[in-house]
């Protein structure tokens, strides 16, 4: 599975790469930003989106919108993980379509939880 | 402090109009026209002193931040151009927590990524030779096969020797690399200082601007109610970074919450 990590901060951008990894899914790409993200998607056929909320350029509920009112990507898995925890920004993301929502700091089971999660309702 | 100043300079004033105010009002009664009439351009003009001396005791205030901020600014340009101040090495100092934090990160990982394989790799080992040690336990090794197992034992337990080495050290140096968070956090502390003393003086500048608008009459304009609503409503949906207080009232304080929320939701 072809999969995109969205983050402004390489860290982060990183340990979501090696659990990714750890839990088999080495086919793994990255952009700092909304704004690099979403031309990637457009021309990359990836299968999974993973995106933090806070960026500079174009933020993940923003990258988030965006896919879904794309005609190719509107039915992308988006998965996102970020340190934004008010209920309304929660509220916010579920009604934009997201598909899962991790809050930071996150374990590695939390994260392969909702993974699973996604997968199995997709199908 | 200044705004104190403000606060017995503007009783002066006041106590000056009433007494003004009585004379205005007994030369009105004595039909002394001329009289009042002078008396109300005399009223007007200490009415002026008084809001540009108020005014100049503002624009000092601000001017006096500037200093205190060591703003280094070329003020004739549009926008004005900032040279240096003591929020602009704030900045520089965040960024500097940033770029440590990140490299220390970066550097704990690449020796966590050193470290994984010896590891596992000393797992596996083990593992291997458990399974051909329970073998020989049950009688179903061959002599050759056995000549093998003690060579391998042996090199296995050189093997734990130099790899158990090799993680220590690792361990060690991860331990070593957590030293930014000292770092940081002086720097962090010297700019939450500064950040205080801005607060302070922007709070002072707020006091003096409010005795100028007190004193000119300027009122604040109906609309401002309806922003600050939109204003609040805003906020709501903005992004915040992570919480610091998780007591707060529309916050969730971990990953079951989220869950809990979301479900409630039918999503």
């Amino acid at each position: 599975m072809k999969i995109l990590i969205v983050d402004d901060f390489s860290t982060m951008r990183r340990i979501i790469k090696n659990l990714l990894r750890d839990l088999g899914f080495s086919n793994t790409h990255e952009a700092d930003d909304g704004m690099t993200a979403l031309p990637m998607l457009k021309s990359g056929d990836f299968q999974f989106l993973v995106t933090d909320w806070n960026m500079p350029g174009m933020t993940g509920i923003d990258l988030l919108r965006a896919v879904r009112a794309d005609e190719k990507l509107a039915t992308l898995p988006v998965l996102m993980v970020t340190a934004e925890a008010k209920r309304d920004q929660i509220i916010e993301a579920a009604q934009a379509g997201v598909n899962g929502y991790v809050v930071k700091p996150f374990t590695a089971q939390a994260l392969k939880e909702k993974i699973e999660k996604i997968f199995e309702r997709v199908g | 402090m200044a705004s104190e100043i403000l606060i017995n300079h503007n009783s002066e004033f006041v106590a000056e109009l009433k007494e003004c105010a009585k004379l205005l009002t007994e030369k009105l009664q004595g039909n002394q026209f001329e009289e009042a009439s002078a008396l109300i351009q005399s009223i007007t003009e200490a009415r002026d002193r008084h809001i540009f001396q108020t005014v100049g005791k503002l624009t000092r205030g601000l001017h006096n931040a500037i200093v205190n901020f060591n703003v280094d600014a070329d003020l004739s340009k549009q926008p004005p151009q900032i040279e240096g101040s003591d929020i602009q090495d704030a900045s520089n100092r965040l960024n500097y927590v940033i770029e440590l934090t990140q490299k220390a990160a970066e550097k704990t990982m690449d020796m966590v990524d050193e470290a994984a394989p010896i590891a596992a790799n000393l797992g596996q080992e083990a593992s291997m030779l458990r399974n051909d040690w329970a073998r020989l336990k049950r009688r179903e090794m061959s002599a050759d096969e056995f000549r093998e197992l003690y060579e391998r034992m042996d090199g296995f337990l050189g093997q734990m020797e130099v790899g158990t080495e090799r993680l220590n050290k690792s361990l060690q140096d991860i331990v070593l690399e957590q030293g930014f968070q000292d770092l940081t956090g002086q720097v962090l502390k010297r700019v939450i200082g500064l950040i205080k003393d801005v607060e302070k003086d922007l709070v002072d500048l707020v006091r003096m601007a409010g005795q100028v608008e007190e004193i000119t009459g300027i009122v604040d304009a109906v609309d401002n109610e309806h922003e600050m609503e939109d204003l609040i409503e805003k906020r709501k949906h903005e992004a915040e970074g992570p919480q610091i207080n998780k007591e707060r009232e529309n916050v969730v304080s971990g990953q079951d919450e989220v869950d809990d929320l979301l479900s409630s939701l039918g999503f």
